[in-house]
């Protein structure tokens, strides 16, 4: 960890400043946001719900991807505390949805498998709530950002971004990996059986040929098997 | 000067943890039943340090709400790395956090499923576990961080975005892995498919001669030819 200067003395009076006013705002801002991203397997035939309690007037995002699995798309399904249906997809791959939150309570949202009946889908999903909880609450609000502070700001942002990206990067090989094995798997066992079926054809073949030619006298006749 | 600031600092950022960790941060719920297994993959580099604080309540059909559960629920958490081996096998209590920090990049499985502990006592109403999963740069406690080394708002920000970049350091690390593993699974599909091809076709040439000799010696010997 790199150990920089002493502070000066301005961040001292930031400092001071910050905790008088930090209980007072503890009280008026909304909630604590966030990001939760989870990736889970959903069985055939299966559904999985998620809830959420939300404050009003929160900006929120829903996005989801299908990683391995069938046909890669899932049910997904979006509710509020009174059972509205917000947003609702069938048999999709990756979506992404942004709503504010019109009332306070329990929102829900739920992936279905229903329609598949034997594959089972590893879906990931990311659910953000408001924005980020800032490094410090009392900072960003009260005093000005120094040009050092600010930059920090708009790296941390541009990081934020990049480790976005990363991920979706992350999804989408995953895909593709499967599907690689997936072929990789079929094209052993179908080659196999290709040449077992092969094998067998042409033997049975001669062999039902020439028990067509065969004398009566001999009552099974020979089919390859 | 820099340790009463630090002091100062400390205390209003914890009472914040602590409201966070309260309201649920950004937690999602999910609702299970009693010994029902609900599992979750990670998919993280090595080195990652993954904490997951939960916590469970208990479906009250009195009052129609969650209410917390009691010390008999216990929440146990299997964690299996890629090469299935258990990684964490621990029983916690109805709330609290789990954590484990990952030895080989890859997949890995975080299953969690409620158990009373009170004798053959078997639950057989709702659960729900509050469930907020952080990884990487987002486990460091920067509270304990600005206690300990008295560093100022600054070398926070600095510091924080030094993790950023360490994780996606660590990301990319990890991307040139799994590629070079699709890349390699890529290579096996195609010379599997070449070498069965060419075999397919060998087989096919060797059971043609072999059936118009068989049939030619036999059609030689029943004097037809």
């Amino acid at each position: 960890m790199p150990r920089l200067g002493s502070a000066p003395r301005w961040a001292a009076a930031a400092g001071r400043w910050g905790c008088r006013l930090l209980v007072l705002l503890l009280f008026l801002v909304p909630g604590p946001g966030g990001a939760s991203e989870i990736t889970f397997e959903l069985p055939d035939n299966a559904k999985q719900c998620f809830y959420e309690d939300i404050t009003q007037g929160t900006k929120c995002t829903l996005e989801f991807q299908v990683i391995t699995g069938g046909h890669y798309d899932v049910d997904c399904r979006l509710e509020d505390p009174d059972g509205n249906v917000l947003y609702k997809e069938m048999k999709k791959q990756y979506d992404s949805y942004t709503f504010t939150a019109s009332k306070n309570g329990t929102y829900k949202f739920c992936f279905s498998n229903e329609f598949s009946t034997f594959t089972h889908k590893t879906v990931y999903f990311d659910f953000q709530v408001g924005e980020d909880p800032p490094l410090f609450p009392s900072e960003n609000r009260v005093s000005a950002l120094t040009q050092m502070e600010s930059a920090c700001v708009s790296i941390h942002e541009a990081l934020k971004s990049v480790i976005d990206y990363q991920t979706h990067f992350r999804l989408r090989e995953a895909q593709g990996r499967s599907r690689a094995e997936d072929l990789n798997t079929r094209v052993a066992y179908w080659s196999v059986g290709e040449a077992l079926i092969l094998l067998v054809v042409s033997i049975g073949q001669v062999f039902l040929l020439k028990s067509f030619f065969s004398d009566k006298r001999t009552t099974t006749t020979r089919v390859g098997s | 000067m820099g340790r009463a600031r630090a002091a100062g600092l400390a205390l209003p950022l914890l009472l914040w943890q602590l409201l966070a960790l309260a309201g649920g941060g950004a937690a999602f719920y999910l609702e299970v039943r009693e010994l029902e297994e609900k599992c979750f993959i990670q998919e993280i580099p090595d080195g990652t340090v993954v904490i997951g604080n939960y916590k469970t309540e208990l479906y009250d059909p009195a009052m129609e709400k969650y209410q917390p559960s009691p010390q008999w629920i216990n929440l146990f958490v299997f964690v299996k790395d890629p090469e299935n081996k258990n990684l964490l096998a621990r029983q916690y209590g109805p709330r609290g956090s789990f954590t484990f920090t990952s030895q080989s990049p890859g997949e890995h499985e975080v299953c969690l499923h409620l158990k009373s502990i009170r004798f053959a006592l078997f639950y057989d109403g709702k659960l729900a576990i509050h469930l907020d999963m952080q990884l990487g740069e987002h486990t460091n406690d920067h509270t304990e961080l600005a206690a300990n080394d008295k560093l100022t708002l600054l070398h926070l920000r600095i510091q924080q975005l030094v993790e950023q970049v360490e994780k996606i350091q660590k990301e990319q690390e990890y991307q040139r892995r799994r590629e070079e593993h699709f890349r390699q699974t890529s290579e096996s599909t195609n010379q599997r498919v070449l070498w069965w091809s060419i075999l397919q076709t060998l087989i096919l040439v060797a059971t043609g001669i072999w059936q118009m000799q068989h049939l030619k010696s036999f059609f030689k010997a029943k004097k037809l030819v």
